[in-house]
């Protein structure tokens, strides 16, 4: 009987723990939306959402609807995308890929897409054609470090052999995009290239929220779907096989859903480090290895601590602090702070 | 349920390693393999389970080609057990049997009460419950054998396939391990494994298979098959076979010793 409340008990907790981490994102987007240069308190925007939501009509000056509604919002809610997007895609790669030390920028899916977009901008493509470009070029490039990985990697230390092959992708793709801000109009692309790739949310609109909702639904639901044959999957080829997994089919699905989620987070928010990484590491701490939890916890974190890391991008200093800069001077050292208090899991 | 190896060659890209092998097993039987290192052992049991491609001849199952069985399908025929090894992720114990349910879900759902029960029964009857909550990466080399071999029951096959079953495992736990084995047989599940042991042969089988280098093999009964002839022929050292009395029941074993000296 001991073993079923031992059992019964780590049902609750979980619970417990989800409602913890679904009631913190509710209250950092209330907060998000009082900050900035035009005060609105958090009583006013609980009233606004609220008759909002009834369909109330209520009395308030037109500038806070705008603000709330135009700017805030879509910004807001890109933020937590774009941050969900990279941490399950981060999540995703860990389990497929057997190792926890990966994530889209490592393997230089970000930087493919990073050159996709670039291109898309050199030529001023539509946002659609910056997406789709993000996208082929952030397949190429993780397909390019599977590739050599497996190819080098037979039988030897697989999972450093793909950091490497990644390293390797991602620097030739920043080459890449070097070139293309070298062939860039100094006066009008190349600050355009160059501030997208530090990744800002600055410009966010409705309309960027709208264009990044459909792939990153398209992206995101099919993993949901199949997260738990992740576990079997992150067993290795052979063991998911013999127990009875189609890992082709399995491995491409999930590939093409990764870079359309990363791609459509690069296309909207340029490069942006270190996420896919640390919050998958930060959800298994809390929720454990099993993706059935960790997929789930891996969207809720990401897109809260995106969202917190925009507020202070925006809110920090008089200018804007370019996203990718802070995940950066975050993440490098959380990162070292996990490798060495993680004893679970690194082998 | 009938497995039955035809003329078949496998090996690595375009290189064989074993040449026209051919031999048969059914359910309730347990057929050792017994080999020199790098005589083919692991490359057979890969091809059979269709992670290399067969280069020549036939594995049929139940009379069928397994080139037409889905993955799915074979999964729930054939099971595999492999050698332990650490996986990158702290899976809680419970977690893992459960995997072996994945040839009974589609892809796109996640285990059951039902399923977690089947993996608890496995669990208990293996009587090894006590690891259900304790984390995979953490218990030891031999926990982590019978963990494996209890997610491959989870599975519900026919047959099992083991590789190495008792290697990293201390004297008392290999002991334990060949016990589960002929129980299992006694439920109706066929079993082939390796071992560098020929006593294993002796302990918990009813048909050995030796494989000794140029494919040259011999299957049989333990008791034909392993001699101290055949043992000197493939491991190149004098060995003695002899039989010894269980002081309680009476029982003969046959066990081998090797001599040291030249």
């Amino acid at each position: 009987m001991k073993d079923v409340t031992n059992t019964e008990n780590k049902k609750s907790s979980n619970r417990l723990k989800f409602s913890i981490l679904i009631l913190v994102p509710i209250v950092a987007i209330l907060f998000s939306i009082t900050l900035g240069r035009y005060s609105i308190s958090v009583k006013e925007v609980f009233e606004i959402l609220i008759a909002k939501a009834l369909g109330r009509e209520i009395d308030y000056p037109k500038i806070v609807d705008t603000v709330i509604f135009q700017v805030r919002i879509p910004r807001i809610l890109t933020a937590m995308l774009v941050g969900s997007a990279l941490s399950v895609s981060g999540a995703v790669y860990q389990g497929m890929f057997r190792n926890p030390m990966v994530s889209p920028d490592i393997l230089g899916t970000s930087a493919g897409a990073g050159f996709g977009a670039s291109l898309a901008i050199l030529f001023s493509f539509s946002t659609l054609g910056i997406q789709a470009m993000a996208f082929i070029f952030g397949l190429i490039a993780v397909t390019l470090t599977y590739l050599i990985s497996t190819r080098v990697g037979k039988g030897g230390n697989v999972m450093y052999v793909f950091i490497l092959a990644g390293i390797l992708i991602g620097t030739v793709f920043q080459s890449f995009i070097s070139l293309s801000k070298y062939v860039a109009d100094p006066y009008d692309k190349l600050p355009a290239i160059t501030f997208w790739l530090m990744g800002s949310l600055s410009t966010i609109s409705q309309r960027d929220l709208l264009m990044i909702l459909p792939p990153f639904i398209l992206g995101l639901v099919p993993l949901i779907a199949i997260r738990w044959h992740l576990n079997t999957l992150s067993f290795g080829e052979e063991e998911a096989k013999a127990l009875g997994i189609n890992t082709g089919r399995i491995r491409l699905l999930a590939m093409v859903c990764t870079t359309l989620l990363t791609a459509s987070a690069v296309s909207v928010s340029g490069m942006i480090g270190w996420v896919g990484l640390i919050i998958p590491h930060l959800a298994r701490m809390i929720v454990g290895p099993n993706f059935k939890s960790l997929i789930p916890a891996s969207i809720l974190m990401g897109g809260t601590y995106l969202l917190i890391v925009d507020n202070v991008a925006r809110s920090v200093a008089s200018i804007e602090i370019p996203l990718g800069i802070l995940t950066s001077l975050i993440g490098a050292p959380f990162f070292i702070y996990l490798l060495m208090n993680t004893k679970k899991g690194w082998t | 349920m009938k497995l039955e190896i035809k003329d078949m060659s496998c090996g690595y890209d375009k290189k064989i390693v074993l040449e026209k092998i051919s031999f048969e097993m059914g359910t309730g039987d347990i057929l050792c393999i017994l080999g020199p290192n790098g005589v083919g052992k692991t490359t057979l049991f890969k091809t059979i389970l269709g992670f290399l491609e067969i280069i020549d001849g036939k594995v049929l199952l139940d009379g069928e080609d397994i080139s037409t069985w889905k993955r799915k399908d074979f999964a729930k025929a054939i099971g595999y057990v492999p050698q332990s090894h650490t996986p990158p992720f702290p899976y809680r114990v419970l977690d893992v049997v459960v995997m072996g349910r994945t040839a009974h879900l589609n892809a796109f759902s996640s285990p059951s009460k039902s399923d977690y029960a089947i993996a608890e029964n496995i669990l208990e009857s293996l009587g090894i419950s006590y690891l259900k909550d304790l984390i995979y990466t953490e218990i030891s080399g031999g926990e982590r054998q019978l963990i494996l071999i209890a997610r491959a029951l989870t599975q519900e096959p026919k047959i099992l396939i083991m590789d190495e079953p008792t290697s990293n495992l201390d004297y008392g736990n290999q002991v334990r391990v060949l016990k589960h084995i002929k129980k299992l047989a006694e439920r109706d599940i066929g079993i082939i494994m390796t071992s560098h042991f020929p006593d294993h042969a002796f302990m918990a089988s009813t048909k050995v298979l030796a494989i000794n280098r140029g494919s040259k093999y011999t299957i049989g009964t333990p008791e034909e098959v392993v001699t101290s002839e055949l043992l000197e022929d493939i491991y190149k050292i004098r060995v003695q076979i002899e039989t010894v009395k269980d002081s309680i029941s009476g029982e003969e074993i046959k066990v081998c010793v090797p001599i040291m000296h030249d």
